[in-house]
């Protein structure tokens, strides 16, 4: 458990600054500390895992892994391929579970409760946990609008202004501008990065509480990766991020904690987490020093 | 710049040719043969049938698609007068196989969304089989089957259809006779094109994109939600061009229809009642005392459902590839 002390202990010497050094890692500590003294906030006290383990078969991909993503924050996923960290990512929204014959053991936790409790309705979950996957997948049959909406549809959610909630979401997403004109086209004449800010746009229709990106960038260009980065810094103010990236750059510009994971050949294991600076600067481990410095992976 | 600066020469585009070895010149020889062999065949048909039909077309003109007449009488000077028109039959075909397929399509595409995100696996194995098995089913056993079981219970069946909705035309019922009608027709042809429905159906289903699925998910989407908005918009154009080929057969079908139908020269759109056609039945029920002129008229029906049958395909390929193109 020394990582989720450290992480607390961070934080409160980091809010303690809090006036000092405006920066957004010190607002996320306030915003933090705040939900901690108060008991509750608006968005929640975040997810958090317990002691995850993944199968695929009898394949062990996944060994024990914990985290503490606190409500508010940007944790960034990082670690060579094949390290598990997708198939972390899935856990936390049950996503995992829908690839055949494949187990999972270990807690997850939304603000305290235990998702893969039995009896638990899993689409209720998933629309409090969002997803944005690697590749972008709008849904072809449906013009722009309809895709942003989908979510609220497929939830069968009341929204008062459908209107409103395209725009705010679009704008949100970074996409409103280069859309609004044409809401009633297919989804499918968007260019790849488009189409991902579309994803993201629809995931956040549902209002999440948490958004897990699965590599979200790998297949877009470099201007739409930085249009996406800036997505997440906006989004980062109003929900909790986890993002699985291979490019560590984008780990440290996005993002405020950062876990390594590593596979040594066995299962993946989430080697270190802490805040993504010093993850960056001055690693506890050996082995992230090693692959942040670009040694190996 | 110099204006001596020799200018861009491009070349011709060069042919490129392969020579193939002699043994891949043979093989490539019997491939074709064979492919063509197929074409071949289905237009030695077409020209035998219209050959053979070729005086009715001739004598009977566009009437023979348009009346709804079929008869050979002598005049009193002991000429023969024929008069063959195809109407009543045509209709009868495309109103049984609507019939069967407002039964069958629903049928199929719920048993191919069970097979493919519901039945778990070793159901699912057993269950392909069997539907496959039906398609395999010998026509006169459906025939067999329609006659002496099907038929006693979709005449009670009709009766309560008759009582309750009779005030739509095509429910009503004149007299009151329910044996043999196009509705046990169509029950009957509905039984034998669901497994070619189900077996399209569940093969485009099974190819949606699974990163669609997970998309529908991850939104919160219900199994059924996720189907519609997913898996449907996906597959309509399968499900369509499934039914297509379904229709095909249905429209073809013979020893079946002929089981359970009374054949009855009347166009007549109240599938309840014991009247109807179809032009395939028409001919076997026709064939055995047909003189020689009417034999003419019996191969000109059967190029005409050669040609129906021939559009239905057609127009099922062109539904099946712009689907492929467009929706995906």
């Amino acid at each position: 458990m020394d990582k989720s002390s450290q992480i607390t202990q961070n934080g409160t010497l980091m809010s303690e600054n809090q006036n000092t050094t405006p920066s957004s890692l010190s607002d996320v500590a306030a915003k933090r500390a705040e939900a901690k003294v108060a008991g509750t906030s608006p968005l929640g006290t975040g997810l958090e895992a317990r002691g995850v383990h993944a199968w695929f078969d009898k394949h062990h991909a996944l060994e024990d892994v914990s985290l503490d993503f606190s409500a508010g924050t940007v944790t960034a996923l990082i670690g060579p391929s094949g390290c598990g960290k997708s198939t972390f990512i899935r856990t936390l929204n049950r996503m995992h579970e829908f690839i055949p014959r494949t187990s999972m053991a270990g807690q997850v936790l939304l603000d305290g409760k235990d998702i893969y409790e039995p009896g638990i309705d899993v689409t209720k979950i998933r629309l409090q946990i969002g997803m944005v996957f690697q590749k972008p997948n709008p849904f072809p049959s449906m013009t722009i609008g309809e895709n942003v909406l989908s979510g609220i549809k497929l939830a069968q959610l009341k929204v008062e202004n459908n209107e409103d909630l395209l725009e705010e979401c679009l704008t949100r997403a970074g996409l409103w501008t280069e859309v609004k004109d044409r809401l009633s086209a297919h989804a499918g004449g968007l260019s790849g990065g488009q189409q991902q800010r579309l994803c993201i746009a629809r995931a956040l229709a549902v209002k999440p509480k948490v958004l897990l990106m699965d590599e979200p960038c790998s297949a877009l260009d470099p201007g739409s990766t930085l249009r996406i980065e800036e997505t997440i810094s906006q989004l980062s103010k109003s929900m909790t991020i986890v993002i699985v990236t291979h490019n560590m750059q984008q780990a440290a510009r996005v993002s405020d904690y950062t876990a390594f994971f590593l596979s040594d050949g066995g299962p993946g294991q989430m080697i270190e987490v802490g805040p993504t600076n010093e993850i960056f600067s001055r690693p506890r481990d050996e082995r992230t020093e090693n692959y942040v410095t670009g040694r190996f992976g | 710049m110099s204006i001596d600066t020799p200018a861009k020469v491009i070349p011709a585009a060069r042919k490129i040719t392969t020579k193939p070895r002699v043994s891949d010149q043979i093989f490539r020889g019997i491939v074709t043969a064979f492919s063509f062999s197929a074409l071949l065949i289905l237009s030695l048909i077409a020209i035998f049938l219209l050959l053979k039909g070729f005086t009715t077309f001739k004598e009977q003109g566009l009437g023979f698609i348009t009346h709804f007449e079929w008869s050979v009488t002598q005049d009193e000077a002991g000429k023969e007068v024929a008069v063959f028109g195809l109407q009543a039959m045509l209709i009868g075909t495309v109103v049984i196989s609507f019939v069967a397929l407002v039964i069958a399509v629903p049928l199929s595409v719920l048993t191919a969304l069970f097979l493919t995100f519901y039945a778990p696996e070793r159901v699912k194995k057993v269950l392909v089989t069997i539907v496959d098995l039906m398609a395999a089913f010998p026509s006169i056993l459906y025939g067999l089957w329609g006659f002496f079981v099907l038929m006693p219970m979709a005449e009670y069946w009709a009766k309560l259809i008759q009582k309750w909705l009779g005030w739509i035309y095509i429910f009503d019922v004149p007299q009151g006779v329910y044996s043999r009608s196009p509705f046990i027709a169509g029950i009957v042809l509905s039984v034998m094109i669901i497994p070619i429905i189900t077996s399209v159906s569940r093969e485009v289903f099974s190819q949606t994109p699974l990163d669609r699925i997970q998309a529908a998910y991850a939104l919160g989407a219900t199994k059924w939600g996720m189907i519609r908005a997913v898996v449907l918009p996906f597959g309509a154009g399968g499900v369509v061009g499934g039914s297509m080929l379904g229709l095909g057969r249905a429209f073809g079908e013979t020893v079946a229809v002929y089981s359970v139908l009374n054949i009855v020269f009347r166009t007549n759109f109240q599938i309840l009642f014991t009247q109807g056609g179809n032009v395939a039945s028409m001919i076997i029920q026709k064939w055995g005392e047909a003189g020689k002129t009417e034999i003419s008229a019996l191969m000109a029906a059967g190029l005409v459902l050669f040609i129906l049958t021939l559009i239905v395909n057609f127009f099922a390929n062109f539904v099946v590839t712009r689907a492929v193109k467009s929706g995906r």
